[in-house]
């Protein structure tokens, strides 16, 4: 009898879970990380996970009297949203105003999550931010979220490996080809980089640079989608990558991984196809090459007379539906990384890349010499030009199954049991197939 | 475990009832009397019996609060919501057992189960056949080194899961585990083991060394728990170590044996703690409906399915309960359960 009892509650674990993560969410929503500086105020609870956000907080509840912020950090990216996610479900426990990556803005908004904050004066801001910025908290009309740090695309890459084996810094896709076979013919121990199948985000910027739109979605016309996954840029993108994949000529680990991370720092890929939030990310990385000379470029171009700038990753603030002070919320989401102060913390602790205006074509910015690249001005370099000609991105409203099956495809491609061609279609086919089944019309 | 030990109690208890019953019967001369006699204290006893119960009850009652709290009412409402659909575009909707209907036809649940069954066929063996041996050979000896070898053999149970599947996925990476070093030094290439071919055999390498000291430990103390005078017959009438192993220990211990396998059993269907942490270093060949539970976690946390998961789980929980049921019914007799 016990043991059957067991078998049956070991499957509602997850119901049960499910249960006992919404009580844990509302307790956290009511437990500050931060002091509170004016006790008598409006106190509005936010989720975030950027480092060294303690002094931003400070620093907003030092300057306003009537709204404060009572921060938590209910963990990062998936963990976050799992959290968000549940707490939707229940009806209870989310925060008033959370840190989304703009890419599930969509995934939230369909299941009516986020406040459409036009209402709340998000348009006064807008001067403040780039087109793509822009474009990407906004669906349509609506604004679902006030964007803070960006990831326009650039190239890092060792100097010292290059030099060793006679390579300039590639500026197309195909010098980087060519570039690859070389390393490969001097017998290096490395290779040029890593072709991630579990890239998600970045995958999908590649595509995207060849000119790739793979979903058409619109807040105001919730249940109609466009799915485009296999266009010919996507098509010929894949090919190119599998090419250099079947030919040994790049390395196919799973990204974010502790033996990607390692092989990241200690010479085995000599270049890092990298958003702007890269140098950050590597900085927190051990066990690093000792003799690494690391410098920025742009990133590879397929038409150099042409190029296309892409984003990888960048984070908002967008307001919960479940907030019970939706104006003071909107004020933390619009001001919170609205001032200088805040954002030489945000830049020079948590190496944010900013996409607020004011600070991103300031003179301080452009010029600032970052250490970790020889003293390199890489936003004067190659990350201003990144984030000005990046147009913005639509994501669907399913993007975590979307990416799941990416990888599926992508790693089913690698693996040598189907061509990239027939990867794509597949992919194509399935989100059809579960747009359907999720109620959506095909446009 | 703790409820098959206690019906073999209980069913020898009763018997040496029917025993000193039967011998007071025979001993205290005339029937009658003896119906007196057991007929008065039976209603005395009937009576305390439930003033005890009531103590017994109030006893119990903080557990079956729990119990209804966290597990009773979580299944009801579970439940509930299986019986609802809801998709991303149109809303929710009650549909009844339309999501049973889906799941026995949804290729990603059907393919997992086949997956699970897979594990089972080459897992279960794998673990009993370690268990059993060791427990045998540790039975045999009686130094202090035996000792040192069970709690040995037990370490890797005492290891939390997740942290055990860690350790194996650093151990399997080919960039920080011993297994290039190994492999090269002998002149072999270094195996990849998470490609989608080899990760099988790596998932099952992970359970067999985390669960075959537990089993370890419980044939161990069914193996102690036999007579050691049966072993002196034995060894009377000419027998053997290996016969005494085969013809007297695992015929005494099969009770042992068939709960051991119904805990495997149920693990296995329920799969989930070593590829959820695989997946994190082998998203390719480990996706996210690799096994049923996987799935459901999936449906509910990734792509905000909460309905359809549940009917997920309570289809596996079905599966997990009626497979678990035909097994002790096909070993009733070895499993002393009738």
């Amino acid at each position: 009898m016990k043991s059957k009892l067991l078998a049956v509650g070991g499957t509602v674990a997850i119901a049960a879970a499910a249960l006992t993560g919404c009580s844990a969410g509302e307790s956290s929503a009511t437990e500050c990380t931060n002091k509170i500086v004016n006790a008598d105020a409006t106190q509005v609870s936010v989720w975030a996970w950027y480092p060294s956000f303690e002094e931003v907080v400070d620093l907003f509840n030092e300057s306003h009297d009537d709204v404060q912020i009572c921060w938590t950090n209910a963990g990062q990216g998936n963990d976050e949203y799992t959290k968000f996610s549940t707490a939707l479900e229940a009806g209870s426990g989310a925060p008033d105003v959370i840190m989304l990556e703009s890419e599930v803005l969509s995934s939230f908004s369909i299941r009516d999550g986020l406040v459409d904050l036009t209402e709340f004066g998000a348009n006064d801001v807008k001067g403040d931010y780039t087109e793509g910025a822009w474009k990407d908290v906004s669906s349509g009309a609506a604004v679902y979220a006030i964007p803070v740090d960006g990831g326009p695309m650039g190239m890092l890459y060792r100097q010292d490996i290059l030099d060793e084996y006679g390579i300039t810094a590639p500026t197309t896709w195909d010098e980087f080809a060519a570039a690859a076979q070389t390393l490969k013919d001097a017998g290096a121990p490395g290779v040029l980089a890593d072709f991630p199948t579990n890239g998600r985000a970045y995958n999908q910027a590649l595509f995207a640079q060849a000119g790739s739109v793979p979903f058409e979605y619109d807040n105001a016309n919730p249940t109609e989608i466009g799915i485009d996954v296999n266009d010919e840029g996507s098509k010929k993108v894949n090919a190119y990558w599998n090419d250099l994949v079947s030919k040994g000529l790049v390395a196919t680990d799973d990204a974010f991984t502790a033996d990607y991370n390692t092989k990241l720092v200690d010479g085995s890929y000599a270049i890092y196809v990298a958003a702007a939030w890269g140098p950050g990310y590597l900085g927190g990385l051990s066990d690093a090459d000792s003799d690494a000379v690391w410098r920025a470029a742009p990133v590879p171009q397929w038409d150099p007379a042409n190029p296309v700038q892409i984003n990888w990753g960048g984070s908002t603030f967008a307001v919960t539906s479940q907030a019970k002070d939706k104006e003071a919320a909107a004020v933390v989401a619009k001001e919170v990384f609205g001032t200088e102060e805040a954002w030489k913390i945000g830049i020079e602790k948590a190496a944010l890349f900013p996409l607020w205006k004011p600070i991103l074509e300031s003179d301080y910015f452009r010029d600032l010499e970052y250490p970790f690249f020889g003293g390199q001005q890489i936003n004067k370099d190659v990350f201003l030009d990144a984030a000005a000609g990046y147009t913005g991105f639509t994501f669907s409203p399913f993007q975590n199954y979307a990416y799941d099956q990416l990888t599926e495809q992508l790693y089913a491609m690698t693996q040598g049991e189907k061509d990239s061609d027939q990867a794509l279609d597949d992919l194509q086919a399935s989100l059809e197939a579960y747009a359907g089944e999720q109620g959506f019309t095909l446009k | 475990m703790a409820d098959h030990e206690a019906s073999a109690h209980l069913f020898t208890t009763d018997r040496l009832d029917e025993e000193t019953s039967m011998t007071t019967q025979t001993t205290a001369g005339p029937q009658p009397v003896a119906t007196r006699r057991t007929s008065a204290p039976r209603s005395r006893g009937s009576r305390l019996e439930r003033r005890r119960q009531r103590w017994g009850w109030l006893f119990v009652s903080p557990f079956l609060a729990v119990f209804a709290l966290f597990l009773v009412f979580p299944l009801f409402y579970a439940f509930g919501m299986s019986l609802f659909t809801s998709t991303l575009a149109t809303g929710t909707k009650f549909t009844g057992l339309g999501n049973y209907a889906k799941a026995f036809t949804d290729p990603l649940f059907l393919e997992g189960l086949l997956r699970v069954a897979a594990f089972a066929i080459v897992m279960i063996p794998a673990q009993l056949i370690v268990a059993l041996a060791a427990a045998l050979v540790l039975d045999s000896l009686t130094s202090w080194l035996s000792k040192l070898s069970r709690l040995l053999i037990f370490v890797p149970y005492a290891i939390p899961v997740v942290i055990g599947a860690l350790m194996w996925s650093f151990l399997y990476s080919p960039k920080f585990g011993p297994s290039a070093t190994l492999f090269t030094a002998v002149g072999l290439p270094t195996p990849d083991f998470l490609a989608s071919d080899t990760v099988f055999g790596s998932l099952v390498n992970i359970v067999t060394w985390q669960w075959s000291g537990y089993y370890m430990v419980v044939i161990y103390a069914a193996l102690r728990s036999i007579d050691p005078s049966i072993y002196e017959a034995a060894r009377i009438d000419g027998a053997n170590g290996w016969q005494t192993a085969t013809r007297i220990k695992l015929p005494m211990i099969s009770s042992s044996m068939v709960m051991v396998i119904t805990f495997a059993l149920i693990g296995t269907l329920q799969f989930f703690t070593e590829p959820v942490v695989l997946r994190n270093i082998a998203q390719g060949a480990i996706d996210a409906a690799y096994t049923p539970n996987m799935y459901a976690y999936s449906l509910a946390f990734s792509y905000s399915q909460f309905n359809y998961a549940s009917a997920i789980a309570f289809s596996l929980g079905a599966l997990v309960f009626a497979g678990s049921y035909l097994f002790l019914f096909l070993t009733r007799k070895q499993s002393g359960l009738k």
